[in-house]
């Protein structure tokens, strides 16, 4: 069975909402160093830190090729496979910059993510505490933080 | 935009009471080519007829009717049709309670037969 787990609560809502609007099969919320916030569907640690890792890889090398043609940033990327597509967008939210991951498959399709994908990003940025702006992650705190991550989201 | 696509969507958005028209990729979603009034919210439209279209398609392959050729939502505030056509596209119309239904469907199997020729 699917499951949904969050490490901050103020994205349960929304997420759960977006999942069965947009019949995503997994998504991830996460920050842009990949630290993840909140996800869906995944029953393994190690495969929610390396789809957490590769999105945020995905976005900074966006951002940097962005960065070279003079534009200030991307919009939402989307790759499409025979049985699966991803979606991988930025969300500004008052709590700092996400980035939300979305793996569908044939079920639905990428219009309806991406419709759906706009109302979440809308509720996230409702949702965020507006008075908690995340503090950068540094290079020393990055295992325990990604630990206390693993540990709130599996439950162990 | 190919002309042949505009040309259908004139001819589909100049029947009474169509507010607007478009090309949808089926498999995707998203809209092709587009001519729509104001306030039509084409991309939810887009995404929902797509969705609308493959879930009907899956219930008359269920029931062994076959391809689909024209679906006809009718809701309290306007009619939503679908008509798939070729290169896996659908054309799609808006249309409020006014619309002239056999005209508009005409219009659009004309242009699903039609326009990618």
């Amino acid at each position: 069975m699917s499951t949904t787990s969050v490490v901050e609560a103020w994205t349960e809502a929304p997420l759960v909402h977006y999942v069965g609007q947009a019949s995503a099969r997994l998504v991830v919320v996460m920050t842009p160093s990949g630290q993840v916030l909140a996800q869906h569907g995944f029953a393994r640690a190690v495969d929610l830190m390396a789809a957490a890792a590769l999105g945020a890889a995905i976005m900074a090398s966006s951002a940097a090729l962005a960065q070279q043609l003079g534009e200030r940033s991307f919009g939402a990327l989307f790759h499409a496979g025979v049985h699966h597509g991803i979606h991988l967008a930025p969300c500004p939210t008052p709590r700092g910059a996400l980035i939300v991951l979305t793996v569908f498959g044939r079920e639905t399709s990428i219009g309806l993510v991406e419709l759906f994908y706009e109302e979440f990003a809308a509720a996230l940025k409702q949702a965020a505490p507006v008075d908690q702006v995340r503090e950068p992650v540094l290079a020393k705190d990055f295992e325990a933080d990604l630990n206390r991550s693993l540990t709130s989201l599996f439950r162990r | 935009m190919s002309d042949g696509l505009q040309r259908a969507l004139d001819r589909v958005s100049r029947v009474r009471g169509v507010r607007g028209s478009m090309w949808v990729a089926a498999e995707d979603g998203i809209m092709v080519a587009q001519l729509l009034m104001e306030g039509v919210r084409g991309k939810a439209v887009a995404a929902l007829a797509a969705s609308l279209a493959r879930k009907v398609s899956g219930a008359a392959a269920a029931t062994g009717a076959g391809r689909v050729r024209f679906v006809q939502m009718e809701a309290a505030g306007g009619t939503l049709l679908v008509a798939p056509a070729a290169q896996d596209l659908l054309i799609v119309a808006l249309a409020d309670s006014r619309v002239n239904v056999g005209l508009a469907r005409l219009e659009m199997i004309r242009a699903a037969e039609a326009a990618l020729v």
